[in-house]
């Protein structure tokens, strides 16, 4: 009798399913354009997706958890790693969110503000840099990446001119920025600046019209509106569905309604028109910060607000008077106790709305911490959007949702 | 004596309290804003609402747990909060053997936010409001994953952040911070036996911890001994970096050279 073959084909990543001719494919979450650490499981009917199941949590570290036992000002550098592509925007979000908390939002200085909107406009630039580079290396447009890591790498270094740190720079403070802009500074950004647009016009040659880039990212990906709202899309995700949302006009914080810019949107739903916002987007961005850079010379040199309750005082202030020593010594032991209450805090990220819902019970623990990252329901998504595409759309979709995972597993 | 710690809350608590200080409480102030107020009639001639107000600039109001899928379908169709951007629980067991729960709703035309809350018992169930927004899919998975609340009619209530097979849900107040004794000295007792704690020593989990006794993990930079050797035995004597060398002693500015910035 002949032997059974024992040499049976296996593929460690496929099953095939004999009775439908359905394939099911693991994706991740190892693979490069997985983004992170995503990984899907992909049903594949010969070479069109008919069913995916996004998998997250390979980089839960509980952060909801680590807030609920830590004090407030303990918390702030754990944000710098969750969208840690433009961290400045997740320690913003936390930091007005427990000043709303505080009340006191109005009592920022106004040098701070601008600070603050500098570096968060900055952020958005890197993050948009970033996004264009691994997007185009992800769709096959190596040099492109090349040219973003480049103009990434300027802006990088400004933000370690100002905080010290590149990626995790926890460059904003409850309260305030705990420091002032470096000399020559301003110099340093006024050039990034000039030389951006010429730059992301290279880009947008090297792409918008590039027949591949077109044939790839036209009408794939396509989420029509109602899907947009149903899945709680935020930022570009919404306004690539024709919906103009920007947190930043719609409920303005900081000096956002002071400065001018415009709120682009697509409305072709598909993931070139996602792209065409990136690029318009950073335009926006150099524009709000060219507003900054005079409103910043005529502000006065306060940088923290002056809530003795809460927020420590100057550091001279602490070095030389008695009672600001004491008090700095219990808000470092001990924590600030902020009022009973519960405030939820939306922000338009680089990536959305990213949202911080603080509860707090008087303690120097918030009771509870609820971190609304976009990229959670722009994963989410994934399993509507997906189905019916080709697999080799799946990684132009992921990397049109413009997902990072140190905020979706948080 | 050991102080006592209650079992239905372990997390980190303040080591300090004032016995007179009072917490100051954010004002829940009446619904005055008439976009809110013209949202609220509407609700409430439809369905009982227990209490309103409007904190920091946000309208809350708490309904009761079984009308929350009415009450949310009223919320999107008739008044127009589109969006349901953010839904959780919050753990109230050890003060009243109840969850909180939260609806966060944004409206895009209005640009309005309003939170929804409703609380359930310990081993009640909440409807799902998975087929009026298509987000609660994931953040009713990840609620059931963090706090074990279980949804009802849900198309897919596996846990989310957490592996599958799991025990607990982290964010009740009573999943511990720390893993005890026992889970500390699991391996050791396992394979060497309880006798052989002393000797092989409690895991180092301190990443900043540099053991002086290490020889041969850059413990000794610039101090190096012979690989195993006694550490407190003469370290090895490097006369003088060659200017070949790879080592930077100290960092000279002048002689670095600096990228162009203006090119």
């Amino acid at each position: 009798m002949q032997q059974r073959n024992r040499l049976e084909p296996y593929f460690e990543n496929l099953v095939f399913e004999r009775d439908d001719n359905h394939m099911v494919i693991n994706f991740g979450p190892q693979h490069p354009s997985a983004h992170g650490q995503l990984r899907l499981i992909l049903e594949m009917d010969g070479e069109q997706v008919a069913k995916a199941w996004p998998d997250i949590g390979y980089l839960h570290r509980g952060m909801e958890k680590m807030a609920e036992n830590m004090i407030y000002n303990e918390f702030l550098p754990t944000t710098d790693r969750m969208d840690y592509i433009a961290a400045t925007s997740n320690n913003y979000a936390f930091a007005l969110a427990v000043e709303r908390l505080l009340g006191i939002e109005d009592k920022v200085p106004r040098r701070a503000k601008v600070i603050r909107m500098i570096l968060l406009e900055l952020n958005r630039i890197i993050s948009h840099l970033f996004w264009l580079a691994t997007h185009a290396l992800d769709v096959g447009a190596m040099s492109v990446f090349l040219y973003c890591f480049r103009e990434r790498e300027y802006a990088m270094d400004l933000m370690e001119d100002y905080c010290g740190a590149r990626l995790t720079h926890s460059a904003v403070r409850i309260g305030g920025v705990p420091l002032d802009l470096p000399e020559g500074w301003l110099e340093r950004l006024n050039w990034f600046l000039n030389i951006l647009p010429e730059q992301i016009e290279l880009y947008e040659g090297l792409l918008s019209e590039n027949r591949i880039w077109r044939m790839r990212l036209e009408n794939v990906g396509v989420i029509p509106p109602e899907m947009a709202k149903q899945w709680a899309c935020s930022g570009i995700m919404l306004r690539g569905s024709g919906i103009p949302y920007d947190i930043r006009k719609e409920e303005p914080y900081e000096l956002y309604d002071e400065v001018d810019f415009d709120v682009p949107v697509s409305e072709t739903c598909d993931s070139y028109g996602r792209y065409k916002l990136y690029m318009e987007e950073m335009r926006q961005s150099i524009r709000i910060i060219r507003q900054l850079i005079p409103m910043y010379k005529e502000t006065e040199p306060q940088l923290l607000a002056h809530v003795p309750e809460y927020i420590s005082a100057h550091k001279e202030d602490i070095m030389t008077q008695n009672y600001s020593l004491m008090q700095h010594f219990v808000l470092v032991t001990q924590g600030m106790r902020p009022p009973v209450g519960e405030v939820y805090v939306p922000t338009e990220s680089p990536k959305g709305e990213l949202g911080f819902y603080i509860r707090s019970e008087g303690e120097p623990y918030p009771y509870r911490m609820k971190i609304r990252a976009p990229s959670f329901w722009h994963t989410g998504i994934l399993q509507d959007l997906l189905p019916g595409h080709y697999l080799a759309d799946v990684v132009t979709i992921i990397g049109s949702t413009n997902i990072v995972f140190g905020e979706i597993d948080r | 004596m050991r102080p006592y710690r209650p079992k239905d809350n372990l997390q980190a608590k303040a080591y300090y309290n004032d016995r007179f200080w009072v917490a100051p409480r954010i004002p829940e102030e009446p619904v005055e804003d008439p976009v809110f107020a013209a949202d609220l009639a509407s609700l409430q001639e439809h369905y009982p609402i227990q209490r309103a107000y409007i904190q920091r600039g946000q309208l809350v109001i708490h309904i009761d747990a079984k009308e929350n899928k009415e009450v949310l379908r009223y919320l999107k169709e008739e008044l127009g909060y589109d969006v349901l951007s953010e839904l959780s629980a919050i753990d109230y067991l050890a003060q009243d053997g109840e969850f909180e729960i939260f609806y966060q709703l944004l409206s895009l035309e209005k640009a309005k936010r309003i939170r929804v809350k409703c609380r359930i018992k310990e081993h009640e169930a909440i409807e799902s409001v998975e087929s009026i927004f298509r987000s609660a899919d994931w953040s009713e998975r990840e609620m059931y994953d963090m706090f074990g609340i279980k949804v009802n009619n849900h198309p897919n209530l596996k846990r989310i952040l957490m592996p599958d097979d799991w025990v607990g849900h982290p964010l009740r107040k009573t999943y511990p911070l720390h893993g005890d004794e026992a889970a500390q000295w699991y391996e050791v007792d396992k394979i060497f036996g309880k006798e052989y704690r002393d000797i092989i020593g409690p895991e180092q989990r301190d990443a900043a911890f540099v053991d002086p006794n290490d020889t041969c993990n850059f413990a000794r930079i610039k101090h190096e001994v012979p690989r195993c050797a006694d550490p407190n035995s003469e370290p090895i004597r490097i006369e003088k970096f060659n200017d070949d060398a790879p080592f930077v002693e100290t960092f000279d500015l002048k002689k670095a050279k600096i990228v162009n910035r203006d090119r």
